[in-house]
């Protein structure tokens, strides 16, 4: 404890950030094995087996793979803009990591940093991330990419209206903007009961925000050819894949903070560290994720849209001044 | 129907998935696992002999003119007094199967007036050079000391496994019998016994 208090502020966040950075990045890769698992399973295949046990070596053979693999640059493509958008969707997906606290502990919050408007702070970078998207579709110079990147553009306005508008119905009932501070609200009574419309409205809008199945429009491949990043090859594809898998734990540790309670145990199961529930729940939200991509076709574009803006928003809305109004009787 | 009937769809879909998730899948991890072939089965050709040694093919060439896919050469020779290598006036001085060419279609078989030329079960012959799928007599014969070879109406069928460990996936067949009938068998356990083992 001398130690970490005499140490200079900038060498703990450094640490902490390594220590972060790394469990994500490890989870993100054994995430994209437990998809292809799951995902194997339910398609009555036995998935990646060849590589070391249950195939747990599968995704460093893939960096390996990744690594090696030739990085193409079409020739009307914008090469700065086609060069520098896989970093700024990598670096958004690995922003967000930055205030998400993954426990408690009687020495502080485990996470980089503890902002008091946490939430705002993680909403805020991974809409950035969408620029990467965009800028990569556009920047390729080709067609598919373009039409990519314009569908994420439109999807991303449209759904993210309807999942802030799901969240701030949390916000109102803990009072606060802290992703700390929401979890401790949820002390008694998870969000998951009092938000349930909220909660249902913030897991399909997180599927469409993330770019994933049924609602991957944006790289379909059976009609973009893989959308957005269609000419990226190599490591820069490798960097989108690894931003979307993050986005997607980012999304799944956001639900569990804000209506699954946090690292909070349930049925007064106190005695498991407060880690394991919130990587359980978190893992779960990841299993629901891939569940949803084996069982569900594609949306159309214009259904996808209608959902979005005739169902999802007005229902978040309503949700919303209900809780509101509920919240201001009830003090 | 409408937004319940909707639901229940939705539900019903993900109870299907779940469900594939935790049944038998039907893959066979094949170069450890091995499936059960029929007992005549049409795979790598073998020329067989008679009892006494002598080589049962006449080199008629009725198995390369029913070759559809034209895969065998057969040159015919007149048996030497001192040196009968067959029965009859003639033998195969060459015998050449392209396995390349080969469908493994089982015409020669059938054409084959004296038994000679029969299809074994072994259909792993993958090689690096497309030469190396030319056989000739001396990989196709079966040689003196390993015996006759079996017709196929004989022979109780299965799998050779010359190839890392076979498990039964379903016992309706002697794997190791069917491997003993062919000489090719016996011969690959041998060679190859550093995959075998």
């Amino acid at each position: 404890m001398d130690v970490l208090s005499a140490a200079p502020w900038w060498l703990i966040a450094l640490i902490k950030s390594a220590i972060v950075l790394f469990v994500v990045v490890t989870t993100f890769a054994y995430s994209m094995l437990f998809e292809r698992k799951i995902m194997a399973w339910m398609q009555l295949r036995p998935g990646p087996n060849r590589t070391g046990p249950w195939g747990m070596l599968q995704p460093a053979a893939d960096a390996v793979k990744m690594l090696f693999k030739e990085d193409l640059t079409p020739n009307t493509a914008d090469p700065l803009m086609y060069k520098l958008a896989p970093f700024i969707s990598l670096v958004c997906a690995m922003g967000a990591f930055a205030v998400i606290p993954f426990s408690e502990s009687s020495a502080g919050l485990w996470g980089v940093g503890d902002v008091n408007a946490g939430i705002l702070v993680i909403f805020a970078i991974t809409s950035i991330g969408v620029y990467g998207i965009s800028l990569a579709g556009w920047s390729s110079g080709s067609k598919f990419p373009l039409l990519g990147s314009v569908r994420s553009t439109a999807q991303m306005i449209s759904y993210e209206l309807a999942m802030t508008m799901s969240v701030i119905g949390v916000l109102i009932i803990a009072g606060t903007t802290s992703l700390a501070g929401i979890v401790h609200a949820q002390n008694r009574v998870w969000f998951i009961l009092p938000q349930i419309v909220g909660f249902i409205i913030y897991i399909i809008t997180a599927v469409a925000e993330t770019n994933r199945a049924p609602f991957d429009l944006v790289e379909a491949e059976s009609e973009l050819v893989g959308g957005f990043h269609t000419e990226y090859s190599g490591l820069r594809f490798g960097l989108f894949f690894i931003a979307e898998y993050l986005n997607m734990i980012t999304v799944a540790c956001i639900a569990t903070l804000l209506f699954l309670g946090g690292w909070n145990a349930p049925l007064g199961l106190t005695f498991v560290p407060g880690i394991v529930w919130f990587v359980l729940k978190a893992g779960l939200f990841i299993f629901m994720y891939i569940w949803l991509r084996t069982t569900l076709p594609r949306l159309r574009y214009d259904r996808l849209m209608n959902f979005g803006w005739k169902v999802l928003l007005p229902v978040a809305t309503l949700n919303l001044l209900i809780t509101a109004a509920v919240v201001a009787v009830t003090g | 129907m409408g937004f319940l009937g909707g639901v229940v769809a939705l539900a019903k879909g993900f109870a299907t998935t779940f469900q594939f998730a935790f049944q038998k899948k039907p893959t066979i991890a094949y170069p450890t696992v091995k499936m059960q072939h029929a007992p005549r089965f049409h795979g790598l050709h073998e020329l067989r002999r008679y009892a006494d040694g002598k080589e049962r093919c006449i080199g008629c060439e009725l198995c390369a003119i029913a070759c559809p896919a034209n895969a065998i050469t057969v040159i015919g020779a007149e048996n030497a007094p001192d040196d009968r290598r067959s029965p009859g006036e003639r033998y195969a001085a060459r015998y050449e199967i392209d396995e390349l060419r080969c469908i493994f279609c089982g015409l020669c078989e059938e054409a084959c007036p004296t038994d000679a030329i029969v299809l074994t079960p072994r259909f792993e012959m993958s090689d690096y050079r497309r030469g190396s799928f030319i056989y000739s007599k001396d990989r196709l014969l079966v040689p003196p000391e390993a015996g006759v070879g079996t017709a196929p109406d004989e022979r109780p069928g299965g799998i050779p496994s010359d190839l890392g460990a076979v498990i039964q996936q379903k016992s309706t067949v002697d794997i190791e019998a069917g491997y003993g009938a062919t000489h090719r068998g016996e011969i690959l356990k041998t060679e190859r016994t550093g995959l075998a083992g």
